[in-house]
């Protein structure tokens, strides 16, 4: 019996520390991701802005949050941004498009290297990045409303009687429910519309597709689309379950592009797939397990140190790490994306 | 026009300009921004050697300039001996278990072919060298940051004066790039760039928590000086001498107040410190220049270019390519990493937490890309431009907003917002820039020279 609460602790302590947040972040990673490897399969570079994207996205739902709730426009459960986020995606539409439009479109028309297209995404993401600030400073944001807890801690323990409490976040849930929603429209997109088919055979073989009449431009605009509506949701739930600070945006540049590489680059599912693995393994590497194995193990054989494998500071090198490994053992990356 | 006449166009326009901020703001500043501006343009050639000869996008220019920063610690702190002997021993002792754990490794891997057996011997080495290193390495960790905390808590240096570490850091930063170009080199070029940017920013968190090493977060300052102190200078005769004599001369032979001459001796202290750095910076500069612009006419620069510009038919030709990308990639780094060491000297600390990739590898590419790619003039350029730029975006934003503020109401929000928002006006106008220039001049300010012998 003691056993079997203890094994219980350990695994609602698992879940409460390591399971759920994973789950949560890899979910804004892999929406993310998902972008990138949109991008990367039509456009055909690596999009260096799209992580001040995010950013861009999150500043205007904050901004359509606060006017609405300046307008009394709330809810007792959901958070206001959850409402103001479609005008902020089409917002982050025009501006994609309108960006496309003055920096990319010039050199799809010239057929210059991808590592051209690089450099002006660099450009790209200077210039969102200031706007960015200008715009809503540089200080930390918390715009998150309605109820924070669908269970909390203390109430968990109390139902249950164990030791380990188990808290779930109202934007942890939100967060995978609307990971799976927009998966699932992007997948029937991709599969069953005729646009969407167009973008497949488009990734595929450029030259075929433009035979069969595909048009590039269409393409490559439902593609910005598809992969600014997919920041901006990615960036709202980043900000909503952590908080609002410009700078992290950046940061999370690296583990994107990570789980779209080690998906397999230029494959939505595979994407999705990497945003879990670099959103579980950054948190189990850096978890200590000291507690966990204590449930388990007899208390004489407890360990002494955190059973840490490596400091909290490295989280985000572990997302490089892993990059690291795909790169040696399988360049390709799980889904068999594009050899680079 | 010639691209001679437009270097010594741009270089006199650039000069005028910073003359512009010596007379209209302060010959501090004036002087600041032109040591920046030399120690940039180092960085810049050194990522020129890499985008501008070779075309490698390298995102990775920060981990340069920070090992070089790490070694500028390393080679001129003095040594703390309490650390040393307090946890040396099992520090050393973790150091031989990594080598024996790689060494058993790469044993695995040669010996024993592809299959389950190699990859569970392997699991169990690397599994056995880490519980051993971190064995070892944890208490080689406490040990040593236990050591007065507040004042070193590391290792400390060797003592040397600091002017070596420039050298050192180029060596280091040389190392570093070899190790990035074993695992990077070969990918395409967007893969290069992401690997790249990632292996800086885990070189960035090692900096940050390893405090053994150089005190991660807490910084290291009080670093040594190639160049008198302010204050020393201050009370030494001579300099007060010249002083006086320069004052004498600009006004009408009567000699100033003492006051006055106090002032102008702390003033002068300042410049005549900063010249001193101009100096040195600009003797590294040249060498620099002078063994790039070599390298780039030489059969081995036009080697590069041709892998540059067509890989495949370079590859034909016998050329080595993947070999001549790493070749070129350790140069560039260790050029890179020299300034990154004339950097922490010129600071007088080591900071971790400064390194942000966008100040130290994407402003160093906005700088070869305006400057002309392939062209060391114009590396050297464009980094004076986009540093001057940079700096000087926030004062000339703040004075336009001051402007913009006059018209409106004392109690709008939107003051007090502008106010406070004008400094990011540098990343937009930075953004700017770049785009524009790629779009309209894509070979830059000074565009690359095509070779005579054509």
């Amino acid at each position: 019996m003691e056993n079997s609460i203890d094994l219980l602790n350990a695994l609602v302590l698992i879940s409460n520390y390591v399971l759920i947040p994973s789950l949560s972040y890899g979910s804004q990673l892999a929406i993310g991701a998902v972008g990138v490897t949109l991008v990367f399969g039509i456009l055909r570079f690596a999009n260096f802005a799209h992580g001040e994207l995010m950013g861009f996205g999150c500043t205007a739902t904050i901004f359509f949050t606060w006017w609405f709730q300046s307008m009394g426009i709330s809810h007792s459960f959901f958070p206001t941004a959850l409402f103001a986020m479609p005008f902020a995606v089409l917002l982050t539409i025009l501006l994609v498009l309108a960006i496309d439009r003055s920096v990319f479109r010039f050199y799809r028309l010239n057929k210059s290297r991808p590592v051209i297209f690089v450099v002006a995404s660099v450009g790209v993401m200077f210039m969102l990045n200031g706007l960015v600030r200008m715009l809503i400073g540089t200080d930390e944001i918390i715009f998150r409303d309605g109820q924070k807890f669908l269970i909390k801690a203390g109430q968990f323990k109390k139902m249950t009687g164990l030791n380990e409490g188990l808290a779930l976040k109202q934007t942890q849930v939100l967060t995978v429910v609307l990971a799976v929603v927009a998966v699932f429209l992007l997948f029937w997109f991709l599969q069953r519309t005729r646009t969407g088919k167009a973008m497949r055979a488009y990734s595929d073989n450029e030259d075929l597709a433009l035979l069969s009449g595909i048009s590039t431009e269409r393409v490559v605009m439902v593609t910005w689309i598809i992969a600014a509506s997919l920041a901006t949701i990615a960036g709202v739930l980043y900000g909503l379950d952590k908080s609002f600070k410009p700078i992290v945006y950046f940061h999370l540049l690296l583990p994107i592009f990570a789980s779209a590489i080690v998906g397999g680059i230029g494959q939505p599912i595979g994407a999705i797939l990497g945003g879990y693995i670099v959103a579980f393994s950054e948190i189990i590497t850096t978890y200590a397990f000291k507690k966990f194995i204590t449930y388990l193990v007899p208390a004489n054989f407890a360990p002494e140190g955190l059973g840490q494998l490596l400091s909290t500071e490295y989280k985000f090198a572990v997302s490089f790490l892993i990059l690291v490994l795909v790169l040696l053992v399988r360049p390709t990356g799980i889904f068999r994306g594009r050899v680079l | 026009m010639t691209n001679k006449n437009r270097a010594f166009l741009s270089f006199s326009i650039m000069g005028l300009m910073l003359m512009i901020v010596g007379f209209g703001q302060s010959w501090n500043v004036a002087m600041a921004i032109f040591n920046m501006c030399l120690i940039s343009a180092v960085m810049s050639m050194g990522l020129n050697m890499q985008w501008g000869y070779a075309g490698l996008f390298n995102a990775g220019v920060m981990a340069s300039t920070a090992i070089g920063g790490l070694t500028a610690v390393l080679v001129s702190y003095s040594p703390v001996m309490k650390a040393w002997s307090e946890g040396g021993t099992s520090l050393s002792l973790a150091f031989i278990f990594l080598l024996i754990t790689i060494a058993m490794g790469l044993l695995v891997w040669k010996k024993i072919k592809n299959g389950p057996i190699r990859t569970w011997s392997m699991t169990v080495v690397v599994l056995t060298g880490y519980v051993f290193m971190r064995i070892y390495y944890d208490e080689a960790r406490v040990a040593i940051e236990a050591v007065e905390p507040a004042k070193t808590g590391f290792l400390g240096g060797l003592g040397l004066p600091i002017i070596f570490s420039w050298i050192a850091g180029g060596f280091a930063a040389a190392g570093l790039a070899w190790l990035v170009g074993r695992i990077s080199l070969g990918l395409r070029s967007d893969y290069f760039a992401i690997a790249t940017l990632g292996i800086s920013e885990i070189m960035i968190s090692i900096l940050k928590n390893e405090d053994w090493l150089a005190r991660g977060v807490k910084n290291v300052t009080g670093l040594d000086r190639p160049v008198p102190y302010e204050v020393d200078l201050q009370k030494q005769e001579w300099f007060i001498n010249l002083v006086k004599r320069f004052y004498n001369t600009a006004e009408d032979g009567s000699s100033i107040s003492s006051d006055m001459l106090r002032e102008a001796v702390m003033l002068s202290a300042g410049v005549y410190v900063k010249i001193c750095y101009s100096g040195l910076f600009l003797a590294v500069l040249l060498i620099v220049l002078f063994f790039a612009t070599r390298a780039l006419n030489s059969p081995w620069g036009r080697m590069m270019r041709a892998i540059r510009d067509n890989e495949t038919a370079a590859s034909a030709m016998g050329k080595d390519v993947t070999s001549r990308h790493r070749q070129v990639f350790i140069i560039g780094s260790a050029v890179i990493g020299i300034a990154g060491a004339m950097l922490t000297t010129l600071d007088g600390q080591f900071t971790p937490g400064s390194y942000i990739p966008l100040r130290f590898t994407f402003l160093i590419w906005v700088m070869v890309i305006i400057g002309g790619s392939g062209n060391n003039l114009g590396a050297i350029i464009g980094a004076f431009i986009t540093w001057f730029v940079w700096i000087e975006a926030e004062p000339v934003a703040l004075w336009l907003v001051s402007h913009v503020n006059l018209l409106l109401d004392e109690t709008n929000p939107l003051r007090s917002h502008l106010q406070e928002v004008a400094p990011h006006m540098r990343m937009v106008l930075m953004g700017l820039i770049l785009v524009l220039v790629l779009r309209f001049r894509p070979k830059g300010i000074l565009p690359e020279k095509a070779p005579d012998h054509y």
